[in-house]
């Protein structure tokens, strides 16, 4: 990954080379309009795909307000059937704060990127965990600004190509990435850290259990969860749709590892 | 001699439980902070900074006795944004800040506006510097602000329940324009408590319980309702809305102005805020020495009062308009006459080293002197 790739920009104004092929309809009931304008083989749609079944598990439809971020993601709050509170770039955490204060019979959740949430919001994520918001942080992490057009942000791997670092991210050039989710789980006010992938039909399995266990954390009143989902962006990342999936965990997750870092109501992680 | 007119400021909506209130001697940072809890404020959030600090003091003191909710933020960014999602739950909010403070808030007093969310901010100003940042905005896009600028704290009291009323009826942020002074000096003033407790939330407030219903609410700077399309929303439509929106604000909301010896007048002093005081000291000492002055005192910065200025200065050779700036409501007063009088600026900047705006400049004397130099009258005063 450290050497430069000859990538080949391929057009994602057409259909992928292989068609896709329709399984089973999965739409959840809080989804009120399946088709979205996001690029073919996106990760977003599948990680909020798993948010809302998350809420519709836990039968939260009618206790929940979601605060978007902006990002390709913000799409949705435009046909989701739970309330949208819409948030700036970056402030989301400190929006659901004010929700969640006002309003503690709430379930909140914020849906950000990694452009919002670990670059323009960094601050207020930081201090929404350490404060212990009782609310939950979504992070959609593709590793680049996807609605801009593919350029670097924050949690960029090393030796990744994007519009804004050509030869592949240079740690001495453009720093190395942030580890949000690492970073948050070290913080004593956080109760729930995960990190997850919607890269493969086991991998969104694992996505939409531990959302559960982050949106419930906050039912328990145990204090503030954060998942962080890395998702695809073939569009972003310049290569093909259907070898995206790969892509993401030859790179994106080889450097942001999966798994439960903190659950405190398990003993599991934290600072010991 | 035509005697002064007091403003008509008054709470939008009918006080309960006022006869209980007792008068009490406070500190104008305690007093806007008991008005705001009073007007039924039960959400505030800031960060200390001179000389806005007193207000955060006394509102995490106060606030946590009523049922309220009072924080500490990290810093004005997220001050603006916790005090945003309280007001997206249809609690009555506000936040607030000085100068720079404000200026950090702007992007999200901006988008606050075109999310149609009611919101109370006191901007706590060093001197008047920020007279542009507040009523024009300050932030990107296309949206105004109410902005009500109070002379000493008994007016601010009232101002802050009209503010809390304008920001409900309205759904869009209102300013209260203070200075070190109005935040340091005591008046003795009653803050009667609005009973909120059995009025309902605003149907456009979130509440959590839409979800899962075919209508669950949306609260958006980006569209008024959710389009349930994979198209989403449409920004030149919800501009249009929102800029109708503001043209019917600024036209219903009725302009309040302090005015006082202008039928006869040869020379109006416009003033606004805490200079407004000394100016009217002036004009009152002025018109001892047999001077036809009068002043204008505006009260709402926005809607600015044009109407009642361009009538108020009728029979005025010269208008001067005193800020503690370097000239920036000349240009609105100057728009208010259209030409048809004579406006210069009198006033100037006026900082001590701190540059909290604490007054070598503001002071009746000099104040008398540039009215008469500005209206080409020599006589010996006496002080």
């Amino acid at each position: 990954m450290n050497e430069p790739r000859n990538v080949q920009f391929v057009s994602t104004d057409s259909p992928p080379k292989t068609s896709a092929r329709l399984v089973d309809d999965f739409t959840p009931t809080l989804v009120d309009v399946g088709a979205h304008n996001l690029c073919p083989g996106c990760g977003e749609p599948i990680a909020i795909r798993s948010v809302m079944e998350a809420i519709e598990e836990l039968r939260l439809e009618q206790k929940t307000i979601s605060i978007f971020g902006i990002g390709c993601y913000t799409a949705f709050s435009n046909n989701l059937d739970i309330e949208v509170l819409q948030a700036l770039h970056g402030r989301a955490p400190s929006v659901a704060t004010g929700v969640k204060r006002a309003r503690p019979e709430t379930t909140v959740v914020t849906i950000q990127g990694d452009g919002d949430m670990v670059n323009e919001g960094l601050q207020e994520l930081l201090h929404s965990a350490a404060r212990g918001e009782n609310i939950t942080c979504v992070m959609l992490n593709n590793g680049v600004f996807g609605e801009t057009g593919g350029h670097m942000t924050a949690t960029t791997v090393i030796g990744q190509r994007t519009k804004t670092s050509l030869a592949g991210r240079d740690p001495v050039a453009h720093g190395r990435p942030i580890l949000l989710a690492d970073l948050v789980a070290r913080l004593d006010g956080t109760a729930y850290v995960a990190r997850c992938a919607v890269n493969s039909a086991g991998n969104v399995a694992k996505t939409k259990k531990v959302l559960l266990r982050a949106i419930d954390t906050q039912r328990e009143e145990a204090g503030f969860s954060l998942v962080e989902i890395l998702t695809m962006c073939p569009t972003g990342w310049f290569v093909e749709t259907n070898e995206a999936p790969d892509y993401l965990s030859d790179n994106l997750a080889a450097v942001h590892a999966g798994g439960v870092l903190k659950d405190v109501r398990k003993g599991i992680g934290g600072i010991s | 001699m035509v005697g002064p007119t007091g403003p008509k400021v008054g709470p939008s909506e009918p006080r309960v439980g006022t006869s209980e209130e007792p008068r009490r001697l406070l500190e104008g940072s305690a007093a806007i902070g008991e008005a705001m809890i009073g007007a039924g404020c039960r959400f505030f959030a800031g960060y200390p900074m001179t000389p806005f600090t007193e207000v955060l003091e006394h509102m995490a003191r106060r606030l946590p006795e009523v049922g309220g909710v009072c924080m500490n933020a990290e810093s004005e960014l997220e001050a603006v944004g916790m005090a945003w999602g309280a007001a997206a739950t249809g609690t009555p909010a506000a936040t607030g800040s000085t100068g720079q403070g404000l200026s950090l808030m702007q992007e999200s007093l901006a988008e606050i506006t075109l999310a149609r969310l009611p919101l109370v901010v006191l901007n706590m100003a060093r001197a008047q510097g920020d007279y542009w940042q507040a009523t024009r905005g300050g932030g990107h896009g296309d949206y105004r602000h109410i902005v009500l600028a109070p002379v000493d704290v008994a007016e601010a009291v009232e101002l802050t329940y009209l503010a809390f009323g304008l920001a409900a009826e309205w759904r869009n942020p209102v300013l209260l324009f203070g200075d070190y002074y109005l935040a340091h000096t005591a008046r003795s003033v009653v803050t009667p408590r609005i009973d909120r407790s059995t009025s309902p939330a605003p149907d456009w407030a979130l509440t959590g319980s839409s979800g899962g219903t075919g209508a669950a609410k949306l609260l958006s700077f980006l569209g008024s309702a959710k389009q349930r399309d994979d198209v989403g929303y449409d920004l030149s439509v919800h501009y249009a809305a929102c800029a109708e929106h503001t043209a019917r604000m600024l036209e219903c909301v009725t302009p309040i102005v302090d005015t006082g010896f202008t039928e006869d007048a040869e020379v109006v002093v416009i003033a606004f805020g805490t200079p407004g005081a000394y100016v009217r000291a002036a004009v009152r000492s002025l018109r001892e020495h047999g001077v036809a002055a009068g002043w204008v005192r505006p009260v709402t910065l926005v809607p600015f009062p044009a109407r009642q200025i361009a009538e108020a200065v009728g029979n005025a050779r010269v208008v001067a308009v005193y800020e503690n700036n370097t000239g920036q409501m000349v240009d609105d007063v100057r728009l208010a006459v259209l030409g048809s009088v004579r406006v210069e600026f009198i006033g100037g900047l006026s900082l001590d080293s701190s540059g909290f705006g604490i007054a070598p400049d503001l002071d009746v004397d000099v104040i008398r002197r540039r009215i008469l130099s500005v209206a080409d009258i020599s006589m010996e005063l006496q002080s």
